[in-house]
């Protein structure tokens, strides 16, 4: 079977120049990036500020193209200018600013603009603007300014305005990073349904814990290499080595493990308040 | 303050005029605009009026909000007037001081107010029936022979639809750099005019900045949805000519002619 994204040795260096244009230094954003993910899978990437997260996000959508090495999606070569517009119609990207990548002034109107680019027809724009927005449930608002929206329904906008281009994979760059908690919330389970009920691909890029534990697949990047890689359980079993990254744990792991250094006899990660629960209750 | 202000201001109703096809409405407006420059005598501005009565009876849109756009005009208006008044030369009615007011400059000037009155009266009508989306469309296809003289026909109209969809978030945005630097102790509302100029600065350079800062984004956002131009793309909603754009023409044509007719070759 196809692999849904393929990178092999991927490397990817920023030029940095002064004022006059002359290379001041090179800067290596992804270093070395071997990953493959599985269709149907949801995967994360973790990572601080700097990471390189976001840039790996973008050679998945041939916005960037790698310096070294080669990205494959579903298959095709993404620096291939024969599949570009494949590449990006198959893997749709979701951006942090709700605000910045909205670009119709009716919700409707905006779901409908990814589908007007590739040619469809235009019955079947309307079919797809009605189904996208179903599946986000946001199609109360179909007629409405999406100035008018909270961040999360403006995100959810832009979630079904990648999923009227029928991709096989979605690429959420911190989707969440601007939004208050409920906003956050909806956007997650609006991500979620799209793996689950419609088996598409989801790769979240984010550096809140909590929406990483249902992942089926983690990666956590650390200066432009993947530094860890295996299901939230494995993560997360490493406290102390994710401490070292500056990145966190769900806080009802910390907890777990801050009982167990003082000596409660608990299983090794827990990842859920009902876990927690029912490990304290074994331990009576 | 900055929120008061609305853009291609719509008025949201149903009625003849707004089903009509933008298209339609946009050559409607422009002969309308044309015929008042063609007609010679009062018959041809008493068609005009009548017109113009009709199609705001048809709209639905309260004749207040139409006469709302006059305020801003008002001024020009009134020099415009006061101008033709005084000074065209001719058989003279009244006169005092080193002032005189002539029969025909008492005519020029009622015929300028008619036409200035009814021609800013005529495009609101056609903004406050059309939505702006719409406009851009309607002019996107209408301007597309020029795409034969390799005028960027849809990038203009795409440029300014996202142009719409923007003003009100850059409002905001000015709204809020405009409290963070008063919080900080800027004044934008005293001294003198090159002061209050000056004190602008530090408003427009940040505003710029980001906005910059939001196109780079959007940019990105559209290649990432496929976007390449208008070549080969499809329309979610294509404009078609119904049934009722074919009476609106027609009947635009007919006021032109009548116009023409009456106002220019009948009654010299």
């Amino acid at each position: 079977m196809k692999k849904m994204i393929l990178t092999d040795k991927l490397v990817f260096e920023y030029i940095r120049r002064d004022e006059e244009g002359n290379v001041e230094g090179i800067t290596r954003a992804i270093d070395d990036v071997n990953l493959s993910v599985e269709p149907g899978q949801f995967i994360a990437i973790l990572g601080h500020n700097g990471s390189g997260k976001s840039t790996l996000a973008k050679h998945f959508n041939a916005l960037l193209y790698p310096t070294e090495g080669e990205v494959y999606v579903d298959g095709m070569l993404t620096e291939d200018d024969e599949h570009l517009w494949d590449v990006r119609q198959e893997a749709g990207m979701i951006f942090q600013n709700p605000d910045n990548q909205i670009i119709g002034q009716i919700v409707e109107e905006d779901v409908g603009f990814g589908p007007e680019n590739m040619g469809v027809p235009t019955e079947e724009i309307w079919e797809r603007v009605d189904e996208s927005l179903k599946a986000v449930r946001m199609d109360k608002f179909r007629k409405s300014s999406p100035n008018h929206l909270s961040g999360g329904q403006k995100q959810r906008v832009s979630i079904a305005g990648v999923i009227a281009m029928h991709p096989k994979c979605i690429i959420m760059d911190e989707p969440t990073a601007m939004l208050d908690p409920n906003g956050r919330k909806e956007v997650i389970r609006a991500a979620r349904g799209l793996n689950q009920v419609e088996g598409i691909t989801v790769i979240l890029i984010t550096h809140y814990m909590e929406e990483v534990v249902d992942a089926d697949k983690v990666f956590v990047m650390d200066k432009g290499k993947v530094v860890m890689e295996g299901t939230p359980r494995e993560i997360f079993a490493q406290v102390d080595k994710l401490k070292a990254l500056k990145l966190g744990v769900p806080q009802v792991t910390l907890l777990a493990h801050e009982l167990r250094k003082s000596g409660v006899p608990l299983p090794n990660p827990i990842l859920t308040r009902k876990e927690l629960v029912e490990a304290l209750k074994a331990c009576r | 303050m900055l929120r008061d202000i609305t853009l291609g201001q719509y008025y949201r109703t149903e009625s003849v005029i707004h089903a009509l096809d933008p298209r339609v409405k946009i050559v409607g407006t422009f002969s309308f605009i044309i015929s008042l420059f063609l007609v010679k005598n009062f018959i041809g501005y008493v068609i005009a009026g009548l017109f113009l009565v009709i199609c705001i009876k048809l709209s639905n849109v309260p004749p207040k909000f139409i006469f709302r756009g006059m305020k801003a005009i008002f001024f020009l208006l009134m020099i415009t007037m006061v101008f033709n008044l005084f000074l065209t030369p001719g058989e003279p009615l009244v006169s005092f001081w080193k002032l005189q007011i002539t029969k025909e400059g008492l005519k020029l000037a009622i015929m300028m107010g008619i036409r200035l009155v009814f021609l800013i009266t005529g495009s609101s009508l056609m903004t406050l029936t059309t939505t702006p989306n719409n406009l851009t469309d309607g002019l996107e296809d209408l301007l597309k022979p020029l795409k034969k003289l390799r005028v960027p026909v849809h990038e203009i109209s795409m440029m300014m639809s996202i142009a719409l969809r923007f003003i009100p978030i850059l409002m905001e945005e000015t709204d809020k750099i405009m409290k963070a630097q008063m919080a900080r102790g800027a004044d934008f509302e005293s001294g003198s005019i090159m002061n209050r100029a000056k004190s602008l600065v530090p408003l427009l350079v940040p505003l710029f900045i980001s906005a910059f800062r939001r196109a780079n984004d959007l940019a990105m956002a559209m290649e990432a949805r496929c976007y390449r131009g208008g070549e080969g793309r499809t329309k979610m909603k294509p404009l078609v000519y119904k049934r009722i754009d074919i009476v609106g023409l027609a009947v635009i044509f007919g006021y032109v002619v009548c116009c023409i007719v009456f106002g220019r070759i009948l009654f010299r």
